[in-house]
């Protein structure tokens, strides 16, 4: 069977492999709106915290012998306090600055941190085995699918929505909300906002890092592989809509799928797709599609 | 003469006299970032739009400059004319995607369509992918050959100093205080009746055609036009540049152009330097990993350092100034804001 002249296998496997983008994206893209809301920071160096996620995963396994569980566990554990020193240090200096200034810092960290990856591991990617428990695929019929892609769709959703639902349904997530709209009255109110910030950060960093670890197996794991990345997450969250944390999941997942289905009808415009949906999104609702305007 | 005068009477004739002393295509390569900074600097430091996407506009220039010279043999004059033109044009359909946007949305937008660029640019049949354009002949402007270095190098000087020229009536006339009033309070401004947007329009749409006689020129100069000129990192070194050397100021991005430029160029042996010295080996990759100091200086900068070397001393002068003389008239102050 076949659609335009592409046949229906070719279309599904696309689609998948669309679908493990979008869950990229949308892990992406929500730790970089849960920060942006309450730190009103855009924070570039996300896409390092991704690639340290890999990177924590592949020296766990050749250093120390951690398999891949454990990474999946420590990785993100790492890599956010890592991000909430980087905060305490760095970034809890220019909340009363104009916001650029905190996109220009992490940019800066970006760039040390890539450069500090690439001064000790080159810029070949670092090939990491899919873990034994998920290298097999089940044939669905219509595709055959591998299970380790499955398991990052079903991981990342989980992760996703398992977020919004501390964001919107709980206590902690709703004091967060109130820091996001006011947060001199919500200190008033005795919720310590400083520390909020920097758990946050931490949060963010680690979702990231989980993001990272999952993607070890398949990609290269590359000190480049995060900020080519988090450009695309930039279109992403301009899309979604700034902020918007159901926005950014749901143009996350369906950006890949985009994306997968443009990999499989005109290939060559695949890289471009999303930066093309953004400009369209740009002229008819410049506030992102689910963005307050 | 002002004081200012002769500071800049001075420069010029150390600029004319320095192709003796130093190597004329690394001047030449610093003048063309020099103007690169400066066209950024109009829209960040004047407008206050940061644009993380300004590469796309020197790239494309670049490899559409290169491109008329080498391929369809259009004279260097022409060449930097479509250079241009194609900044310009970049610069008319980007900012009218994005100039609604403000503050941070702004620089995402401008940096994802830039990538967007980037990709066209590595897809695109004349620009020689990965390889890059390459052979891109020097040829003559009004009967002289460019050849020579020297002369090259006083062509070169001679079109960045008049763009710095423009600049400066820019930024002192009508147009650039309302920008000006634009940047302290957009609101303001509207409510004053100002169409805001169209201003940053054409803000944007100056600084992108300025950009690409940037790219153009250096595409002359080195003979080449690679993936490295559109890709993202070259937005963040012009933007480093305009921050090390003082954003909002007018001497500032070529300040900061000189800084970066050489410490680009001087980076391995300083590294190698470490290296022995100190014998930890790793101090010899510091030469191939110039986006670790470069980031390095970006923390320190927006950290600790955000007027930039001008913007610092300058206002630490000012203060000195002030103090010896105990009312300074309105213009004055307004003289020294755009040092």
């Amino acid at each position: 069977m076949e659609i335009f002249g592409v046949p229906l296998e070719a279309i599904s496997g696309q689609l998948l492999l669309g679908l493990v983008n979008g869950s990229f994206y949308a892990m992406l893209s929500l730790g970089l709106a849960l920060i942006f809301g309450l730190l009103n920071v855009v924070n570039f160096a996300h896409g390092s915290f991704y690639m340290m996620g890999a990177f924590a995963a592949w020296i766990g396994l050749e250093y120390f012998g951690l398999n891949y569980w454990w990474m999946l566990l420590l990785g993100p554990l790492l890599v956010g306090v890592v991000g909430m020193i980087l905060e305490r240090s760095l970034l809890q200096w220019l909340y009363k600055l104009d916001h650029l200034y905190g996109m220009l810092l992490t940019f800066g960290v970006t760039l040390l941190l890539e450069g500090l990856f690439r001064s000790f591991y080159g810029v070949s990617g670092q090939r990491y085995a899919v873990p034994d428990l998920l290298s097999d695929s089940t044939d669905l019929g219509f595709i055959v699918l591998p299970d380790y892609r499955a398991w990052i769709v079903l991981s990342s959703l989980i992760v996703c929505l398992g977020t919004w639902f501390m964001i919107e349904k709980t206590q902690l997530g709703s004091s967060m909300r109130a820091g996001t709209e006011n947060s001199r009255l919500v200190e008033a109110f005795g919720i310590n906002v400083p520390l909020m910030r920097t758990l946050t950060f931490g949060f963010g960093a680690a979702l990231a890092a989980f993001a990272g670890v999952l993607a070890a197996p398949v990609v290269q794991v590359s000190p480049l592989m995060g900020s080519n990345l988090i450009i695309v997450v930039f279109a992403v969250v301009v899309i979604g809509g700034m902020g918007s944390i159901m926005g950014s999941i749901v143009a996350g997942i369906g950006l890949g799928i985009v994306e997968g289905l443009t990999r499989a009808f005109y290939p060559p415009g695949s890289a471009t797709v999303v930066f093309v949906v953004m400009a369209i999104v740009l002229l008819v609702r410049p506030a992102g599609l689910m963005g307050k305007s | 003469m002002t004081p200012r005068q002769t500071a800049y009477a001075v420069a010029l004739v150390a600029a004319l006299l320095l192709p003796l002393a130093v190597y004329p295509v690394f001047l030449m390569t610093l003048l063309c970032f020099a103007l690169f900074a400066c066209a950024f600097n109009l829209l960040f430091g004047f407008t206050n739009l940061l644009s993380f996407g300004h590469a796309a506009f020197f790239g494309w220039s670049a490899y559409v400059a290169g491109y008329v010279l080498a391929s369809l043999g259009w004279s260097t004059g022409l060449g930097l004319v479509a250079g241009t033109a194609v900044g310009a044009a970049l610069g008319l359909v980007i900012g009218a995607l994005v100039i609604r946007h403000q503050g941070i949305s702004f620089s995402m937008a401008t940096l994802a369509l830039s990538q967007m660029l980037y990709f066209f640019a590595e897809r695109a049949p004349f620009t020689g992918g990965e390889n890059g354009l390459q052979g891109v002949p020097r040829g003559s402007l009004f009967g002289l050959d460019l050849h020579s270095d020297m002369a090259l190098y006083y062509v070169v000087l001679a079109i960045a100093v008049a763009c710095y020229a423009l600049i400066m009536r820019v930024v002192s006339s009508p147009f650039g205080h309302v920008l000006q009033a634009i940047k302290e309070n957009e609101p303001r401004a509207r409510s004053l009746g100002y169409e805001v947007d169209r201003y940053k329009l054409v803000a944007f749409v100056l600084s992108a055609a300025l950009s690409g006689l940037a790219g153009a020129m250096k595409s002359v100069v080195l003979g080449f036009a690679t993936l490295t000129d559109v890709h993202w990192a070259t937005s963040g070194a012009v933007l480093l540049m305009v921050l090390v050397g003082g954003k909002g100021t007018l001497t500032g991005p070529v300040v900061g152009a000189v800084i970066m430029v050489w410490l680009d160029n001087r980076l391995v042996n300083f590294g190698n330097f470490l290296g022995r010295a100190t014998s930890i080996d790793w101090f010899n990759q510091l030469g191939r990993s110039v986006t670790m100091v470069t980031g390095l200086i970006f923390i320190v900068c927006v950290l600790a350092f955000r007027g930039g070397v001008v913007g610092n001393i300058a206002s630490h002068f000012l203060q000195r100034v002030r103090k010896s003389k105990p009312a300074p008239s309105r213009m004055e102050g307004a003289h020294a804001d755009s040092t």
